[in-house]
């Protein structure tokens, strides 16, 4: 079970938390103009890397606010926590 | 090959079992193959066992990045069923079923299939009308399933509480009789056999570090024993699928969860068949060697950690105690994680890609192995012809650009 560091109610257990997949995935921006191709892009392709994986949580049996996680997906250690809307800090890796 | 026999068995006793020839070869490499299959699970190597025996294919190899069948094949919990709902669905694993029936023949290995039954339990009306609306999809598809009352699950299934003032009551299941398990090992080791026999390459310790295209066409796979050329390439790796796709510069509609299952020490046979349960999130059944085979549920987020949270065993077994209190004192002896790619809509992706020549078989998420014989008769057809099969045809990678999607989602026996 992870440890989350949740920025606003400090470390809680994983089972306080839902994983809301994968961050950073824009919504095309109009959609009457937007491929099927772009469509299934948006809603199904995904990442799924071995290594670095940035991330959607949600405190959801605390203060109820998502933010971002970068975690390795190999070891499961949680690299950063960081706010929804700002670009993934800088890890030094890929 | 030396085929099994109570003849071959009597012989090899008389030489105290130290002359039985080596099941398979071990070779290296050679520089081109007609095709390269990538993954030495069942369905790898059931895919190029199909090949050789049904196509004539035999300038194959199976590349393994371990040894062959230590993936998902060997880390499952041996349940076959074809009671799905959707048309295309029950196509597929019906299909997997009837070559299940006649595998061991087949391949004169024993996979010790065992048809004792999996039965679906129903804790309320939801669970009713949804496992009777499976029934009756089933039947029209000539996959057997029938209905139990509580007092017929519990004789066809004695341990199973159906008292009825439990916080889930059982009012009732669904029962597939030709639905059972299989030895997961034997499948990889028999398929493996027989393909080798064919002629075969089987490479393990061999992981494949990148997939060579000119263009729009690949033209081989780089592995740690050099580049291997191949006219086609099936790319059959579960869990590592969106890894190995991300080689060829194809991006799946694919995410990796572990995937847990623990067994118990093992005891006397106390348990008849297999019992699925949707509304707890319980599936057991009991080896042959006696130990309860316990499955479990998938954790949250992406990882290739093959561990998986504690906190995911504990839910299960509340759950398997609600439903078979006589478990309480059983102690637990080994649990493990596999890692399994899911698609959106919780069925596999068998078929073509955009690169030509590349083939994939993935995303079949928590539910593969029962499908293993299936899934490698339709792929060894897609790779020898380069067109799918009829069985595969919907399974296609483009669906989830159509919106022709195969929504087993929610139908799926247990929910992960």
């Amino acid at each position: 079970m992870l440890l989350i560091d949740c920025p606003h109610c400090g470390p809680r257990a994983e089972i306080e938390f839902r994983c809301g997949g994968e961050a950073h995935i824009a919504r095309p921006a109009s959609p009457e103009e937007t491929s099927d191709a772009a469509w299934r892009d948006y809603l199904y392709l995904r990442r799924s890397p071995k290594g670095l994986h940035l991330e959607r949580w949600n405190h959801i049996h605390g203060c109820q606010r998502w933010f971002n996680v970068a975690r390795d997906t190999v070891s499961d250690e949680i690299l950063a926590v960081y706010p929804m809307g700002s670009p993934p800090p800088d890890l030094g890796r890929t | 090959m030396q085929r099994y026999s109570i003849v071959s068995l009597a012989r090899n006793a008389l030489t105290g079992h130290r002359n039985w020839p080596q099941a398979w070869r071990s070779p290296e490499p050679r520089p081109e193959y007609d095709i390269v299959i990538i993954g030495a699970g069942g369905h790898g190597l059931g895919t190029a066992y199909y090949l050789a025996k049904e196509h004539g294919i035999t300038n194959v190899a199976v590349i393994e990045k371990g040894w062959l069948g230590g993936g998902n094949t060997g880390r499952n919990t041996t349940i076959i069923r074809s009671n799905y709902l959707y048309d295309e669905s029950a196509a597929i694993y019906d299909h997997s079923v009837r070559l299940w029936e006649g595998l061991s023949a087949e391949l004169n290995y024993n996979v010790m299939f065992s048809q004792r039954g999996v039965m679906m339990l129903a804790h309320n009306t939801h669970d009713v009308q949804v496992l009777k609306r499976h029934i009756h999809a089933n039947r029209l598809n000539g996959v057997d399933n029938e209905w139990l009352t509580p007092e017929a699950a519990q004789a066809f299934c004695p341990p199973l509480s159906i008292d009825r003032h439990a916080r889930y009551p059982v009012v009732g299941a669904a029962l597939q009789r030709r639905g059972g398990t299989a030895r997961h090992d034997a499948v990889a080791w028999g398929y493996a056999r027989g393909a080798d026999a064919r002629g075969v390459d089987i490479i393990q310790n061999c992981p494949v570090t990148g997939i060579r295209r000119e263009g729009d066409r690949v033209v081989g796979v780089e592995t740690a024993k050099g580049f291997i050329a191949a006219r086609r390439v099936g790319v059959v790796t579960a869990g590592s699928t969106p890894v190995v796709m991300g080689m060829a510069g194809v991006r799946m509609p694919l995410e990796s969860y572990p995937l847990q299952a623990l067994v118990s020490e093992p005891v006397k046979p106390v348990f008849p068949c297999v019992v699925m349960s949707n509304s707890v999130h319980a599936y057991i059944s009991q080896s042959d060697k006696g130990e309860l085979v316990i499955g479990a549920g998938t954790d949250q987020y992406v990882s290739y950690s093959q561990r998986g949270g504690i906190q995911i065993l504990e839910h299960t077994l509340e759950a398997i105690l609600e439903l078979f209190p006589m478990f309480s004192r059983m102690a637990m002896l080994r649990q493990w994680g596999g890692i399994v790619d899911v698609t959106p809509d919780r069925s596999p992706i068998i078929g073509k890609t955009p690169v030509e020549g590349l083939f994939v078989n993935c995303g079949w998420g928590t539910g593969g192995f029962k499908a293993t014989t299936g899934s490698a008769h339709v792929f060894a057809h897609t790779l020898a012809t380069g067109e799918p099969h009829k069985i595969n045809a919907p399974f296609t990678l483009d669906r989830f650009r159509t919106g022709r999607l195969i929504d087993e989602a929610a139908a799926a026996a247990v929910a992960h």
